[in-house]
């Protein structure tokens, strides 16, 4: 049963082979059993999980389920959920119990009747790449469990990695979705910006962030788009689109299929031997599949990695203003003035990564930098997005590493920024355009999971979906489980 | 270019983030690291080139002036720090 996808889960339950209660307390069971070492998830509340199990049970009986009624997920912690403490993996919001759902809370619990089986570790308010920016630890790599997951959706993979989950939800500001699925042999799914509703989701750049699902398949991750998106107007940036059905084309034919390289992805040494090997490999399959690759170019996409890393940590700046010890979270617990309740408030409630970030985001906007830093990125970013838009005509989707290596040590970049900010080379410049991405499972290197990238235009998930369950049904990548989870 | 001392602490003071003086050095030298990989922008004439300030190129969206949301002060004073009688308490701002 673990091992199984959403649709046989959901099958088992519309048959009653199984209930929701018993589905969701043998996930429970393991999360006990492995979570303490692997420390994917930082809230748990068995109670509040079989009681929403309880519920799906009673509306599958009374005929009145839909297709995921009962399903048990993870949730990030990046989401608010209503009674449920939502810390974003900071000290700031460690006692922080939301009175308020997420619209994509409402929308996977409420509507479409998925258990909850807790909140997961992430790197502090999603600024950065292997989870050890968390206030609650880092979480260990299921495959390596000397490395890290990726991040910043890092307990979200590992949860799925290790079985303690069969999907969960990430959200995604330059690969945070992507990277941890390729570190931990996952597919996950970045939608075009503005698909998935923001409302309730801790913002960190609101220009860049999206949510979005992680799970085994690309079956799996279509399943849950289709419940988690939507038009909300609770939302200013949701797009008024029709709602569509992810899974309507996962089985459409590739042939005729024009796949683009990006040039500059495949030049130079930037990427590791065994990741660049398994992601050719993956185009020779697809060739098999009838696609052609032809040749495309991204000559910004250099420029990517520095021009966010002024735009988010200047949105960043903005919208961490919030949480200055008046309304929710911590408070410092000496001060005089207002000033110094604020300045220690937010010197003691954010980490090292998240205040590194708000001082830069801050120097870019101060006066007589925003033209020279603001400005000039936001030039870039319109140039990265041109890039794309040239580069899709002529081709449907294209293909490139997720990210540059396999999946690190726990430690091993903690202490250079810059060397984390890297890892993120090749996810950047999808945010920055705002275009949907995907990372699937296309081998290993040294033993360790390797990540294909998959990158579509405006709103074209269903068709990157059906690119990569094609893939998927060609090969067993996505099917390799790590050794000890069982 | 590189980012000064004082700089740090300034640029701290508005992110009203208390800082002390081993944390500004520290803060100082690994923000340099990050704005010698921030500069390569600098390289690039983007003359004429329009900022893009958002992913989709759409105007925002106007709703009818009308009470869209229930009262819910209680709940979400629950949460905070200090609360009184409907209000936020903070340190005294005017003698």
């Amino acid at each position: 049963m673990i091992e199984s996808g959403l649709r046989e889960l959901a099958a088992a339950l519309a048959a009653r082979r199984i209930s929701s209660v018993e589905l969701t307390t043998l996930f429970l069971d393991r999360i006990g059993r492995l979570n303490p070492d692997i420390n994917a998830f930082v809230t748990v509340d068995p109670e509040k999980s079989l009681k929403m199990a309880a519920a799906a049970d009673a509306r599958i009986a009374a005929g009145a389920a839909g297709p995921l009624t009962g399903v048990p997920i993870a949730q990030k912690d990046i989401f608010c959920a209503e009674g449920w403490t939502t810390t974003c993996g900071s000290r700031m919001l460690a006692n922080f119990v939301s009175p308020y759902d997420a619209t994509v809370i409402r929308k996977m619990h409420g509507e479409a009747g998925l258990v909850s089986l807790g909140k997961t570790n992430m790197d502090e308010f999603a600024m950065g790449s292997s989870n050890e920016t968390s206030f609650f630890g880092p979480v260990k790599n299921p495959w390596d469990r000397t490395r890290v997951p990726g991040g910043s959706s890092g307990g979200s993979a590992a949860a799925v990695a290790a079985h303690l989950a069969p999907a969960a939800t990430g959200t995604d500001t330059g690969g945070s979705i992507r990277q941890p699925a390729a570190l931990c042999n996952l597919t996950g799914l970045k939608p075009t910006y503005g698909v998935v509703s923001r409302y309730g989701m801790i913002a960190f750049a609101s220009s860049l962030d999206q949510a979005g699902p992680m799970a085994r398949s690309a079956e799996d991750c279509a399943l849950l788009l289709n419940a988690m998106a939507g038009f909300d107007p609770r939302d200013s940036t949701s797009l008024e689109r029709p709602a569509e059905d992810y899974t309507s084309d996962l089985d459409k034919p590739l042939a005729g299929l024009r796949i683009g390289l990006p040039r500059e992805f495949f030049a130079g040494s930037g990427c590791a031997p065994g990741v660049m090997a398994a992601v050719q490999e993956a185009i020779r399959e697809y060739e098999r599949l009838g696609a052609s690759a032809v040749e495309v170019s991204l000559p910004n996409s250099h420029l990517s990695v520095p021009a966010y890393y002024v735009i988010a940590p200047a949105e960043a700046s903005s919208n961490l203003s919030r949480f200055d010890g008046v309304r929710y979270g911590h408070r410092a617990a000496d001060y005089g003035s207002l000033d110094e309740m604020y300045a220690r408030t937010r010197a003691e409630g954010f980490g090292a990564e998240v205040k590194r970030r708000i001082l830069i985001g801050t120097y870019v906007l101060s006066h007589g930098y925003y033209d020279a830093y603001y400005l000039q990125a936001q030039r870039i970013r319109r140039l990265i997005a041109d890039d794309f838009a040239a580069a899709f005509r002529s081709c449907d989707v294209i293909l490139g590493p997720t990210s540059p290596s396999t999946a690190f040590r726990l430690g091993e970049k903690a202490a250079d920024p810059v060397q984390m900010y890297l890892s993120d080379i090749y996810t950047i410049a999808v945010n920055l355009a705002g275009l949907p991405g995907m990372s699937i499972p296309c081998g290993f290197a040294d033993g360790l999971p390797v990540g294909l990238q998959l990158i579509g235009n405006y709103f074209a998930e269903t068709r990157l979906l059906n690119v990569a369950h094609r893939y998927q049904q060609a090969t067993g990548w996505h099917r390799q489980a790590p050794a000890g989870v069982a | 270019m590189s980012i000064s001392l004082e700089q740090v602490q300034r640029v701290a003071h508005l992110a009203r983030i208390a800082i002390n003086e081993s944390e500004a050095l520290a803060t100082q030298s690994s923000l340099n690291g990050i704005f010698t990989l921030i500069e390569q922008m600098q390289a690039v004439d983007t003359t004429g080139v329009e900022p893009m300030a958002h992913a989709q190129d759409v105007a925002q969206r106007l709703r009818e002036d009308a009470v869209s949301e229930a009262d819910r002060r209680a709940a979400f004073q629950a949460v905070a720090p200090e609360a009184e009688a409907g209000l936020y308490l903070v340190p005294k701002v005017i003698e």
